[in-house]
């Protein structure tokens, strides 16, 4: 019994894998100046942004891929890519969701978030992007009376310009990176949240993204910050349609948290992974950092990854307030010919800065998985902690996890922990399982969710059973 | 109820049942006993489908169908339970949810309508009392760092929880102290009715004192070499096995 056979390995079909007939104002392929011109125009941006973008760009023309990470795949051509593609609604945009086309809103019903429930479900705003621009921006209103900004970066350039220039960069430098510089210089759309001081924001935020038109990057920029004493819980959710073609993802994403500021970031990450042959999918390249910048602040990323033909991705925090607390909670899935290199980096500079690393990795299939982290003890930083677990499940014998620590300790205080298992998923498990009557898809999923638990017990509640069913459709064909 | 006849096992290659017939009616309680290393696990094992065990020969039939040829999970709904001598830990997984998968699993195979939430909850808090289990255990992961005799009385509630009809009990006793063995017999001996069946592999007759077997099997070397009633237990305690042995001219 019980074989695992890779060739029948977990191809359930991609439930998200629909593409929505709507019109679209799309550039051609290509990237030069005049693109980001256009780019920058089209959101009616002010000088100074434009600049910055061409700055980047300019920069990023002088970089060249990374290959460091333990991932394979044939060169991009950057110049065969789209770099804008809005859909094409009324003058100005809708006002709201009885303005926002029914094929959309129907998009995100099939994607199984209907916004009219979400917001009924009271606590979830949204802010949808749909490819390059945000469609529908709900709960708003409430947040206002808040004092809370939660908008489209677009709308925060022209609304709050100053807190975004204040910001904007100051913890993903336009030059930090090949796709961070990329991004810079094209972002389309993405969040924008400013929690005041002292603000428990009384809502999760939420922004689901989505890549709909073919041959288009998405390339968005989220920007949050938490003044000093401010509480905030956001979570991106992510899905794109089937196709044969790679399709680029390379996101930007900021965090500032000032004095006993606290940001909780959870990422359900389910992007098309690509066919069983490995065609097609998502290359999902992201950075994402978190700059706890105040005394007592906290920054907490949380991520669940499924989908993806090939993630690369390393959230990370910078622990420059003293007292400052970083944690990274991970469960990433890679199966068929899935590739996954992701992990975090724990920067501390302030003393008495702790961080916790929990990484979960599960490889199935031809699924190929590594987790690569930095813990980086600054001379400064007396009395800094970590702790690290990293276990990887695998689950077959065609697929591999990989384990890349790096400890750097410059303070001799520092107290660094680090524990690693990795373990086949267990024969005498399973076994046990069924003999009590489940069946044996049922009993890996058990055993998989139970290895994923002490992530799961980290994302908001209703989060936590998508994650956990997430978990179990992914993982549908995993054994044969 | 439980039919085997001349089953052989090999285990990478090695003969390990040499042979085994044994008939186990509804409502009869028997005991295997036998030396370490004698193929008792094996038996369990085999009849509750575990893999890695070549039968090369002979049959085991539960209720007239053929358990050789079912999956374990399917011998699981045909009401086998196997009590493990090793119960193995299974962090994170809900030792209450393990079981109400198992349940439902199994109520779906029989045309039953599912237990809700509150119903199986009923039920599982019911048993817990029985075996005097307590109830942060059913919150627990499965095992998961469970002393040795809280493990052993973890199965026998899952047992009183699943309601098999035939419960294989391998060395359920061992490890227990007197107290938690009282709760284990008296687990077991709710159990038993007319529609049951129960299977004791133990090594001691200490066990017997609390649940009456109907017949005691003596397995050594893959071969039931002799059975008999209670008495052949306290015989087998007295005089230990050679002589059984002997007497087979084994
Ligand atoms: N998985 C296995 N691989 C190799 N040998 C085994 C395995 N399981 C059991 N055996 C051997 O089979 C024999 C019977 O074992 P077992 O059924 O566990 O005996 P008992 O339960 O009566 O002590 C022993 O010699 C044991 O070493
Ligand atoms: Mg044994």
């Amino acid at each position: 019994m019980t074989v695992l056979k890779p060739e029948q390995a977990a191809s359930r079909e991609y439930q998200a894998g629909f593409v929505t007939d709507i019109e679209s104002d799309t550039l051609p392929p290509g990237l030069n100046e005049d693109v980001i011109r256009h780019i920058s125009a089209k959101k009616d941006e002010p000088e100074w942004l434009l600049e910055w973008r061409l700055e980047a760009f300019r920069h990023w023309q002088t970089m060249s891929e990374p290959r460091w990470a333990a991932v394979d795949y044939p060169p991009i051509d950057y110049q065969a890519i789209s770099y804008y593609s809005a859909p094409k609604s009324k003058e100005d945009g809708p006002k709201s969701l009885d303005e926002v086309d029914p094929k959309l809103l129907e998009t995100y019903e099939k994607l199984g978030i209907p916004l009219r429930e979400q917001e009924m479900l009271a606590g979830v705003a949204v802010d949808a992007v749909f490819d390059s621009v945000s469609v529908a921006t709900t709960f708003r209103e409430k947040l206002a009376e808040a004092g809370v900004i939660f908008c489209p970066i677009s709308e925060a350039v022209r609304e709050y310009p100053e807190l975004v220039r204040q910001y904007l960069g100051s913890v993903v430098p336009t030059g930090d990176n090949f796709f961070a510089a990329l991004n810079s210089a094209v972002f389309t759309d993405g969040s924008f949240v400013y929690i005041p001081k002292g603000v428990r924001c009384p809502m999760e935020l939420s922004t689901y993204f989505r890549i709909n038109a073919s041959n288009t990057g998405q390339f968005e920029r989220t920007l949050i910050i938490a003044d000093e004493g401010a509480y905030v819980s956001y979570l991106e959710g992510c899905t794109a349609p089937q196709r044969d073609e790679n399709q680029l993802h390379a996101a930007v994403v900021e965090l500032v948290a000032l004095d006993d500021a606290q940001i909780k970031y959870s990422t359900v990450q389910n992007w098309y992974p690509g066919d069983e042959n490995g065609v097609g999918g998502i290359y999902n390249f992201v950075t994402k950092r978190a700059d706890c910048r105040g005394k007592r602040s906290k920054v907490s990323w949380t991520q669940v990854e499924t989908g993806s033909a090939i993630t690369w991705k390393y959230p990370s925090c910078i622990l420059r307030g003293d007292d400052s607390v970083g944690e990274f909670y991970s469960v990433a899935l890679t199966k068929m010919h899935q590739q996954a290199d992701t992990g975090t980096k724990m920067i501390h500079l302030g003393r008495n800065t702790r961080s916790t690393i929990v990484s979960k990795g599960i490889a199935a299939g031809y699924g190929q998985q590594s987790y690569r982290g930095l813990v980086r003890i600054g001379k400064d930083a007396h009395g800094a902690r970590n702790y690290t677990q990293c276990d990887s499940l695998l689950i077959g014998d065609r697929c591999g996890a990989h384990t890349f620590p790096y400890v750097e300790v410059k303070n001799p205080s520092a107290v660094v922990e680090h524990e690693a298992t990795t373990s086949k998923i267990g024969e005498d498990q399973l076994f046990y399982c069924r003999a009590r009557g489940v069946p044996e898809e049922d009993a890996v999923n058990l055993i998989v969710n139970g290895f994923c638990k002490d992530v799961f017990n980290e994302l908001p509640m209703e989060f936590a059973v998508e994650a956990n069913r997430l978990m179990e459709v992914s993982l549908e064909g995993a054994v044969g | 109820m439980l039919k085997i006849e001349n089953l052989h096992v090999r285990v990478d290659g090695k003969a390990i049942l040499k042979g085994i017939n044994l008939h186990v009616r509804a409502g009869e309680v028997h005991a295997i006993m036998g030396p370490n290393g004698s193929g008792k696990s094996t038996l369990s094992n085999v009849i509750a489908g575990r893999d890695g065990y070549e039968v090369s020969e002979g049959s085991i039939r539960f209720k007239g169908k053929d358990l050789l040829g079912m999956a374990p999970e399917e011998r699981a709904w045909e009401g086998v339970f196997l009590a493990f001598q090793y119960p193995v830990e299974i962090p994170g997984v809900n030792n209450t949810y393990l079981l109400k998968a198992g349940v439902n699993a199994r109520r779906r195979h029989l045309g039953l309508p599912e237990l809700d939430a509150m119903d199986f909850m009923q039920r599982v808090k019911e048993k817990a009392k029985l075996v005097e289990l307590d109830p942060s255990f059913l919150s627990r992961g499965v095992n998961e760092g469970f002393s040795g005799g809280e493990k052993k009385r973890n199965e026998i509630f899952q047992m009183a929880v699943l309601e098999p009809e035939l419960a294989l009990l391998d060395e359920t006793d061992s490890g227990l102290d007197i107290d938690a063995l009282r709760v284990v017999a008296g687990g077991v001996n709710r159990l038993r009715s007319p529609e049951r069946a129960i299977v004791m592999v133990t090594h001691y007759q200490r066990l017997l004192d609390y649940i009456q077997p109907d017949i005691v099997h003596v397995l050594v070397d893959g071969r039931i070499l002799k059975s008999g009633d209670k008495a052949l237990a306290l015989e087998l305690e007295a005089r230990g096995y050679d002589w059984v042995r002997e007497e087979a001219g084994a």
